[in-house]
């Protein structure tokens, strides 16, 4: 009889939230809120490893909160899906605080710890990271919702940091939007609850068999609503790169790798386990390809880099829905793949774009010049993370296009094949996009009086101490991990797609235990 | 017919007001829209007057729904909190909207 690893799920939740008090209890002293950061997030990915690792073994660990069975309580579940997005999210916060940490007496300092009443990046990011392990864990859609407050909440006060005008204002936008989509969420679960009496997923998927077929395309599309907003999806994709580019890095890295791939979960979560008789595949299909179209559009016409990831962050959303669309175990498993490729590489690249800023004064390409002679070092790491988010072989953005425009084929309708060749523009623009970046920030020389070799004028420049260093260049060697370590990856991308279009396993976890603990 | 009057009247008064321009009746639309929200969820489960769902005091026949109640509950806290916040943002970014001009970052050519 193997141990039972299903006592460590809520572990996930307490040890961060446990670990934001601590925080907030200590503020003043940065010692040891970096000291009890740092170790809950190691703790967080360790335990996220062990519960891979069971997940993938012994079949999804399910918890029943306070023994409560799954028709009145709260279920937590962690199967290969939810397995495998926390540990890429305990991975990257992991990275971005200790980039933060690294970061030392530097600008982000002067804003939470020295002139802000309270020094709150810490506890916010620890609430952040126990939000978005809840949205992943959660058996339930009141659950789900819960998570994603905790989340926005969290992500309200990190985005707002040190309350300068300009981050309030980018602010304001980010918060009305978020709650809008929430509110619709809101009433979505009210009317699941009214039309079925349940809002246990797994209870859920079978209960909305039995109820007519309007009524379920009626809360799908309400759900899809909700977390179209949250995942930017090309309609309700302009708060995004409104509202990002004015946080810190390290904020802005945390934000671009989590906040829309939890929408993007809770799409596939729902698509696959709720609504597999009343998909909107033709509809999503569609709004995939204007996501990538108008995104990466919207990358090239940008001066600062800052935006342009931004707008490339929209784009890509777009590769993930296709691959939810799609629907087949083929497309749902590229689709998991490109996402854990694009949370590391999104992340890094703004992690490194704070590298470029500390070095170049500014992020705006009309101002940078001559950075790959400047500091050859951050010209590696940003090149690499670059040509892995255009998909240039054999990074792993490369293979998991590979993964989409396959299944896209097999699919074989016409506007599946539409979007394979609208997700290969895609790709080439993206090229494009980070090409002009790289020629204009690295290549060019004497920008704006700039004198090369070395340090540049005006601007106020920071040394590139290891400290941030190291973070960005781990991330760059997770991000190629995932290209040498993808075929085992891909295989468990696989396995978890097998489980989301089967649902078997998933229900019997939940349902056929009995609802003992 | 009450409840679905009500849930009407205050997304239309939410609606009204969020399409404002003032931070704060935005703030007011937003509060009234999640009114809106519990009062739906309250509707799925409490259709009829029903007594509180204690099992001491109500027959489990005569009983509401607890569950619906435990949500409401929940999303009003929720909202209280965020109304707080957004009140503060409105209070520190204030006439921004008509006094300054955007900074996204963009360059406006006049």
């Amino acid at each position: 009889m193997s141990p039972d690893y299903a006592p460590l799920v809520p572990l996930m939740v307490v040890l961060p939230l446990i670990g934001a008090g601590l925080t907030l209890a200590a503020a003043g002293r940065t010692v040891v809120q970096r000291a009890v950061s740092l170790t809950v997030l190691v703790g967080m990915t360790g335990l996220a490893a062990v519960l891979l690792w069971a997940a993938d073994t012994q079949g999804p660990q399910v918890v029943f909160v306070g023994g409560w069975t799954a028709t009145e309580g709260i279920v937590l579940v962690v199967d290969r899906l939810a397995a495998l997005m926390i540990i890429v999210s305990s991975v990257v916060m992991l990275a971005v605080l200790s980039y933060s940490v690294g970061q030392g007496a530097s600008s982000f300092d002067e804003e939470s710890d020295g002139h802000s009443p309270l020094p709150v990046f810490h506890p916010a990011l620890l609430v952040l990271a126990a939000g978005v392990t809840t949205t992943f864990i959660s058996g339930d859609l009141f659950h789900l919702y819960v998570g994603f407050e905790m989340l926005l909440s969290a992500s309200f006060v990190l985005l707002t940091l040190g309350g300068t005008v300009e981050r309030v204002r980018a602010g304001t936008t980010y918060v009305l939007v978020s709650l809008l989509s929430s509110v619709i969420f809101l009433a979505a679960i009210g009317l699941v609850y009214a039309a079925t009496g349940t809002i246990n997923l797994a209870l859920l998927s079978e209960r909305l068999g039995e109820i007519p077929l309007g009524t379920v395309a009626l809360l799908n599309l309400m759900l899809l609503i909700g977390f179209a907003v949250k995942a930017a999806v090309f309609p309700m994709s302009g708060w995004l790169p409104e509202s990002y580019p004015t946080a810190p890095a390290p904020v802005t890295a945390v934000f671009a790798g989590l906040l829309t791939k939890v929408g993007v979960y809770a799409m596939i979560r729902t698509q696959t386990l709720l609504f597999p008789q009343a998909r909107f595949d033709d509809l999503l299909l569609v709004a995939a390809l204007l996501t990538m179209i108008v995104g990466i559009l919207g990358a090239i016409a940008q001066d600062d880099i800052k935006r342009m990831l931004s707008f490339t962050l929209v784009s890509h959303i777009g590769f993930l829905i296709f691959g939810i669309a799609v629907g087949s175990t083929h497309g749902l498993a590229s689709a998991i793949f490109y996402v854990i490729h694009h949370i590391t590489v999104q992340t890094t690249l703004f992690l490194v774009l704070g590298l470029v800023e500390r070095v170049g004064g500014s992020s705006d390409t009309t101002k940078l010049g001559d950075l790959a002679r400047i500091s050859p070092v951050v010209g590696v790491l940003f090149f690499v993370p670059a040509m892995n988010l255009a998909g240039i072989p054999p990074f792993s953005g490369f293979l998991g296009k590979v993964g989409l425009v396959q299944a896209g084929v097999a699919e074989g309708s016409w506007l599946a094949l539409l979007l394979v060749a609208g997700s290969v523009l895609t790709s080439l623009l993206t090229l494009y996009a980070v090409a002009k970046v790289w020629g204009r920030a690295f290549w060019s020389e004497n920008v704006a009086g700039i004198t090369g070799g070395g340090p540049l004028r005006g601007g106020h420049h920071q040394a590139l101490e290891a400290g941030v260093l190291v973070p960005t260049a781990a991330l760059v060697v997770v991000g190629l991990a995932l290209t040498v370590l993808a075929g085992p990856l891909f295989d468990v991308a696989t396995r978890a797609a097998v489980d989301l279009t089967l649902r078997e396993p998933y229900l019997l976890a939940v349902l056929g235990s009995g609802g003992a603990p | 017919m009450i409840l679905p009057i009500t849930i009407g009247v205050l997304t239309a008064g939410a609606i009204y007001l969020m399409l404002q321009r003032g931070m704060v009746r935005i703030i007011f639309g937003l509060a009234l829209l999640a009114h809106a929200a519990n009062l739906l969820i309250l509707s799925a489960g409490v259709t009829a007057w029903r007594g509180e769902p204690l099992p001491s005091r109500t027959g489990v026949e005569d009983a509401g729904d607890p569950l619906p109640q435990a949500f409401v509950l929940t999303a009003i806290v929720i909202a209280l909190a965020v109304t707080v916040l957004m009140l503060a943002m409105a209070v520190i970014g204030h006439n921004d909207d008509t006094k300054r001009m955007p900074e996204t970052g963009e360059t406006h050519r006049r």
